[in-house]
């Protein structure tokens, strides 16, 4: 491998670490948020219960996308510093804001929201959760507008071998970045509600004492994803009418179409190979569209059988297959995104800016260095979190430490 | 003005964080059994969250308003944005982890990352300010960086002073002596403005072009987060009775 690919190997890592977790914090706020909602309109006890069961699994896997967020985001001026000062004034624009408006006060809001638990009115509790899952909503967006300029490059001048914002409304109307908003938004929903309906199941089948609990949250989980579904496939569908030619040839495989952006290209920007890889291209796509298929024959059945109480009681081969299901929501999104990102190669910025020539000037060595590092410190991380995702979302609404007291008052009991 | 909002979130940070940053440095001294070492990670529970967004919005700012600063400076010292990149993730993983498994050993171990992340973060920090300020690098850059490290254990120490109660208050005040907590409180966080100023006044900061854009958005921004912030700052205004979620 030389230091580019080691680059882009290092951003994989990094992005895809960060979307896994993310995915889940975007749909896993917003039932959050409606969970609570109802706790505190209704005053139910059951509802307050679901709220601090899902709000610490929601806390657990927030805690890893936060840090591999961190990463991602010095990873730019690390190691693309050829893009930050080709097209820095521009899209880093839309990351500034992303910064600015969405992140920081998600963050401050949700330490609020976790340490201000019993301490805070109940209403401004709410509030925050609120916030919170509008403002991830938001980081998601401004995002979404720093990825579409990659993909399709609106809004800008060249001037002098750089550019400079033109338009700030053209960037932030790029089709290439509202369609994949609303994509990666309700994907991120069917993430969420099948994640909380597999776990759920996984309660239900066991024969839960908190029958209550675990059937409404089934209830919404499937609920949701059902037609989080169907507006993800939309959205992505009109995604195909952004998308690059060289990736809508590279989908088709039609080595005339191939042929044909390629010499465009050619004619465009001189000699050079100008293909993304066909091969993954496909690959990915395929993946995501199969996935796509499952989720949607998978929540429409669940629908149908939740409207029977006993079934959503009883049905033990259900409850066990809706728990499999978990993981696929995830790897269709891994796979979605690498579909979109392997058919911009070899261009960073599309058709201005290649990805050789984004890279920072930093020898191999250094290069090797970080990708191994971040490689094993988000290997160990992502595995002690998701195990504990899992053991905390086994033990059950009874062992959650979130919100169990006013914090801050000493506890009763020490166990330790 | 673009300056003065990137030194707006970088001070903010070296501040803020640098406390939580400085009672990490300090855990094993200020807290001897686990019991305690829980009081002494309550004391910055509730802040540290909010606190290290101030280097997010930072890194957004440099990539907004300075995007060529921003490539040199982070591709130009790789290794070691790299090592306090990994130490930030550690400290923040010790910290959420800590408590999520009853047990000694778990604990014992995360509180291990806590420190070792906390010791990782300051000293990377002192590198990278020894480079730009100095433009040492090599291991004489240690030295700078010793005494950055330094300074952010002392700043922590007297906010752990500030926080907590009792027997813990008390070790946490001992580098205060007779000046008072808050006192010493400010005494460190303008050393550490200083240090960040004459770091700052080393760097190229050229503006982008995106500040006609950027720049209204910010300042209109920066009340509502300093209420949030201060949100949080009054909310959790009171001294330290027990152990927190964390």
């Amino acid at each position: 491998m030389d230091t580019v690919d080691l680059a882009r190997l290092q951003f994989a890592i990094t992005a895809g670490a960060h979307f896994l977790f993310v995915a889940l914090t975007l749909g896993l706020a917003t039932l959050l948020a409606v969970v609570q909602t109802r706790a505190t309109f209704g005053n139910s006890p059951v509802h307050l219960r679901m709220t601090r069961f899902w709000g610490q699994l929601y806390i657990i896997n927030y805690a890893m996308g936060i840090v591999t967020g961190l990463v991602m985001e010095f990873q730019l001026g690390l190691s693309w510093s050829g893009l930050t000062e080709y097209a820095g004034d521009v899209f880093g624009s839309a990351l500034a804001i992303e910064t600015l408006v969405a992140f920081f006060i998600e963050s401050t809001f949700l330490g609020l929201w976790i340490f201000g638990w019993n301490k805070l009115n109940r209403w401004a509790h709410l509030a925050l959760i609120w916030v919170v899952t509008l403002t991830a909503y938001a980081s998601a967006f401004w995002i979404m507008v720093a990825n579409g300029f990659l993909q399709n490059p609106v809004g800008h001048v060249l001037e002098g071998g750089r550019m400079r914002l033109a338009d700030f409304g053209a960037m932030v109307a790029n089709p290439a970045a509202q369609v994949a908003f609303w994509h990666v938004v309700s994907a991120g929903m069917v993430v969420g509600g099948f994640f909380m309906a597999g776990v759920s199941a996984y309660h239900l089948r066991r024969r839960t004492a908190e029958q209550d609990v675990f059937r409404k949250s089934l209830r919404i989980g499937m609920g949701v994803a059902l037609p989080a579904v169907f507006v993800t496939a939309t959205f992505g569908g009109l995604g195909f009418e952004t998308m690059q030619p060289s990736k809508l040839a590279a989908w088709s495989g039609d080595a005339g179409r191939l042929a044909a952006a390629q010499a465009e290209m050619v004619a465009a920007h001189g000699p050079g190979d100008y293909l993304p890889p066909v091969g993954w291209v496909q690959a990915s796509g395929t993946t995501m569209l199969s996935l796509f298929a499952l989720m949607m024959f998978f929540a429409g059945l669940s629908c149908l059988l939740m409207l029977f109480r006993p079934v959503v009681r009883g049905f033990r081969l259900w409850h066990w297959l809706t728990t499999l299901m978990i993981p696929v929501p995830f790897l269709a999104m891994l796979t979605g995104w690498a579909f979109r990102e392997f058919g911009r190669q070899p261009w960073t910025v599309y058709g201005l800016l290649k990805t050789s020539e984004a890279m920072s000037p930093v020898s191999a060595g250094q290069m090797r260095f970080s990708v191994v590092a971040f490689l094993t410190v988000f290997a160990v991380l992502i595995a002690v979190n998701y195990w504990l995702l899992a053991r905390h979302a086994r033990r059950g609404p009874d062992a959650v430490s979130l919100g169990d007291r006013p914090i801050e008052a000493p506890v009763p009991a020490p166990t330790f | 003005m673009e300056i003065f909002i990137l030194a707006f979130f970088a001070l903010g940070y070296l501040v803020l964080a640098g406390a939580d940053i400085g009672v990490g440095m300090a855990l094993p001294y200020l807290g001897r059994s686990a019991a305690e070492r829980r009081e002494v990670i309550a004391a910055i529970a509730p802040f540290f969250l909010g606190n290290e967004v101030w280097l997010v919005a930072t890194a957004g700012v440099l990539a907004g308003l300075f995007p060529e600063l921003e490539g040199e400076l982070l591709s130009g010292n790789h290794t070691v944005v790299v090592v306090l990149l990994l130490a930030w993730v550690v400290r923040d993983m010790g910290l959420w982890l800590r408590g999520r498994v009853p047990g000694a050993r778990w604990q014992a171990f995360w509180d291990g990352a806590i420190v070792v992340g906390s010791w990782g973060l300051a000293l990377s920090w002192g590198l990278l300010l020894g480079h730009v300020l100095l433009g040492i690098t090599g291991p004489f850059a240690m030295l700078p960086a010793l005494v950055v490290a330094a300074l952010f254990g002392t700043h922590g120490m007297t906010f752990a002073a500030l926080r907590l109660r009792g027997e813990l208050r008390g070790r946490a005040a001992v580098l205060s002596g007779g000046a008072g907590e808050a006192r010493t409180y400010a005494l460190t966080s303008a050393a550490l403005v200083t240090v960040g100023v004459l770091a700052g006044l080393r760097l190229p900061l050229e503006p982008s072009s995106a500040g006609v854009v950027l720049v209204p958005v910010v300042l209109t921004m920066m009340p509502l987060l300093v209420a949030a912030q201060a949100w949080v700052w009054w909310t959790f205004r009171h001294r330290v009775t027990g152990p927190s979620y964390l």
